[in-house]
């Protein structure tokens, strides 16, 4: 393979990810996991709200609106696509609003940051997001009495006001290079970090790894002809890669507004 | 009651010479009542800083709302202020000196409601300050935030002589001379005021025109401005002297004579109907390549316009009614200089205007993207309006104020001899 560098950061990786929808069951371990690795707060009152409830990973069901016994249906996870952007006027969706500098895509990783700090609540990145990946701090946050015992030290709690998003677990990225250097390597393996609702789906329809290493498994999965992108034509770059062989879950992904894929 | 009466001794020397102002008892009395929906929205505007953003109705499907398109449409209703002043002092319509200072004074209230709106819509209000110390020089808010900071510090600036006109301040030295300096600088100031107002009108326009992951709002344009940058400065300059002919019409209903003479509102208008026919004209361009376009990347036009509310009646009403019927009474001679219907056509300007940013910011969040996605509707709630309508009457209690003291119609005594 020949190597991909950063301008004086060493080399770059792409990372992203792979989701095989005609594995996944929608049992939703994969946004539990989610929630208890990144400290995701939830409150009583609106565990029921989806749309003031914050997801980083969020789990759709779609069915292909036939009746018996055509009927299918399908459930798409989604994680933050960490799009890479159109071209150099038109980057990252999210990124390239964001008043203060709050939010960064990574020519490194390929990962789109967040900074809980210094984000001030304007929710402008939320807006460009087609994807809804975005959530606002409505509340203050909460959780249920005695759970902060079993908070993840690695990842820090977000105040109310703010927005937040999947980071695709940045901080297991954190852990697992200063493993390598102590180890006294800089490359990473592709088992050495992998995300927490990859980790938790039990059908094992995540994949997750770097996009241009040809070691990685998300490298060949990318180029099935089964594979897509959620709303390919907008032009957004994400780096979340579906598979599916039901036509009609690719064309539900791809497309958007109308009824064309709609479920 | 001796407190009173010093005061009311005090109000009637603070009063312009040769002008008639009612008494200091009923204007106690307006002031007043103005506090009672005023306090509401303080109530309201504590609640968002003290209990957080969920007292509303924003949700993560809408972050924008109500108060966004509030600010987008009190900012371009302001426009009156600089338009006014570019027509005044630069393109030099000596008539229009009548009504600058009064255009000046709406400016400052629209400017200064949409900074308040904003500090209270925004999650972390005491990080306001990021969007200057860590700003985002790609992003068309970055460009608001600068512009209308220091837009907002030129209108006190246009401000700042009339205040020292005051009939007691204006006894001093320092403070006449000083006023007097300002009034030459005026033309300078009005430059720098056009300059950033076309940048921030225009850099509004690019808030959603730039979105290009919500097809409803991108628009393709011209380097990095999208189209939608040149169509909010030119429907700003249309509706802005409107508003200022609206609230002149308010303020002379309130006070119960005429302070400006109808030639001055005649040009004003006339002007005002000449540039809503050509935001209109580009705006149907622009509307018809946006079909196209959308088109082609799989958004067919009928799509938009799917789920009530938003139906199809949105755009026939944004161009039509609030549109066409406004720049068609304004371009006639007779029907502008007929009052009612004059002020029937500022009124559908004005609000047209409001229509187009609400269309813009919150519509586009309505529009589901993904295929998937479920179409949910939004409507403010009672703290939003209420929290948006505080600026409403803490701009009334600044006019009347400001007219009372003040002299900012330099009619007003001929019109209404003593």
């Amino acid at each position: 393979m020949k190597e991909a560098h950063h301008k004086g950061h060493g080399r770059i990786y792409k990372y992203g990810m792979a989701i095989d929808l005609d594995k996944c069951t929608g049992c939703g371990a994969c946004m539990v996991a989610c929630m208890a690795e990144n400290n995701i707060s939830f409150r009583k009152e609106n565990t029921n709200d989806r749309l003031t409830q914050n997801f980083w990973m969020r789990v759709y069901k779609i069915s292909n609106g036939r009746p018996f016994p055509d009927s299918e249906i399908s459930y798409i996870p989604r994680p933050c696509q960490h799009c890479e952007g159109r071209d150099h006027h038109h980057g990252t969706p999210c990124v390239s609003v964001c008043p203060a500098t709050a939010t960064d895509y990574s020519h490194e990783t390929g990962i789109v940051s967040q900074i809980y700090t210094r984000c001030f609540g304007c929710r402008y990145c939320m807006a460009a997001c087609p994807y809804h990946v975005r959530v606002f701090n409505w509340w203050d946050p909460k959780w249920p009495k005695g759970m902060n015992k079993s908070f993840n030290p690695d990842v820090s709690i977000r105040m109310r006001g703010v927005v937040e998003k999947c980071s695709f677990c940045y901080h297991r990225l954190q852990r697992a290079r200063n493993k390598a250097y102590v180890a006294g390597r800089r490359e990473l393996h592709e088992d050495e970090y992998q995300t927490a609702c990859t980790q938790a789906c039990p059908a094992g329809a995540v994949t997750f790894g770097d996009l241009i290493n040809p070691k990685h498994k998300v490298y060949k999965l990318k180029d099935s002809p089964y594979a897509f992108r959620l709303l390919e034509k907008l032009g957004t770059n994400p780096k979340v890669y579906y598979l599916s062989t039901k036509d009609w879950v690719r064309k539900a992904g791809k497309v958007f507004l109308g009824n064309e894929g709609r479920g | 009651m001796r407190f009173f009466t010093k005061f009311s001794e005090l109000d009637s020397t603070l009063i312009p010479k040769g002008v008639k102002r009612c008494s200091f008892q009923c204007f106690l009395v307006w002031i007043g009542i103005l506090h009672i929906p005023l306090m509401v929205g303080v109530v309201a505007t504590l609640m968002c800083w003290g209990l957080a953003l969920n007292v509303t109705y924003l949700n993560n499907n809408f972050p924008f709302g109500l108060w966004i398109a509030a600010d987008l449409g009190i900012i371009a209703l302001g426009a009156g202020a600089f338009f006014t002043g570019f027509l005044r002092y630069i393109v030099k319509i000596d008539e229009l000196k009548s009504i600058v200072n009064f255009a000046v004074v709406v400016g400052v209230i629209c400017y200064a409601a949409a900074q308040g709106i904003l500090g209270v819509d925004i999650g972390q209000p005491l990080r306001g300050w990021f969007i200057f110390w860590h700003a985002n020089v790609h992003s068309m808010l970055t460009e608001v935030a600068f512009c209308i900071t220091c837009y907002f510090m030129v209108l006190c600036i246009e401000y700042l002589p009339l205040i020292l006109e005051n009939r007691q301040i204006n006894k001093f030295g320092f403070p006449r001379g000083f006023a007097h300096h300002l009034h030459e600088a005026m033309p300078t100031i009005a430059a720098i005021g056009v300059f950033l107002s076309f940048f921030h009108q225009g850099s509004l326009g690019g808030v959603p025109g730039v979105l290009y992951g919500r097809p409803f709002a991108f628009r393709e344009g011209f380097l990095v401005w999208p189209w939608t940058f040149f169509l909010f400065i030119l429907s700003a300059i249309a509706c802005g002297p409107c508003f200022t002919i609206l609230i002149t019409k308010i303020t002379e209903f309130c006070a119960r004579k005429k302070l400006v003479k109808k030639n001055v509102i005649d040009i004003l208008a006339r002007i005002s109907g000449r540039m809503l026919v050509l935001y209109l004209v580009l705006k149907t361009i622009d509307t018809l390549y946006w079909v196209k376009v959308a088109g082609d990347v799989g958004a067919p036009f009928g799509s938009f316009y799917a789920n009530q509310p938003y139906g199809i009646w949105v755009l026939i009403t944004e161009l039509g009614i609030l549109g066409v019927i406004p720049a068609i009474i304004l371009l006639s001679k007779k029907t502008r200089q007929n009052e009612p219907l004059l002020i029937l056509a500022c009124l559908l300007n004005c609000s047209g205007i409001f229509m187009n940013r609400w269309i813009m910011t919150v519509q586009t969040l309505v529009v589901p993207v993904m295929s998937f996605d479920k179409f949910v509707s939004y409507h403010p709630n009672w703290v939003e309006y209420a929290s948006t309508l505080l600026w409403l009457w803490l701009g009334a209690i600044f006019i009347s104020i400001t007219y009372r003291y003040l002299p900012i119609f330099p009619q007003e005594k001929e019109l209404n001899p003593l």
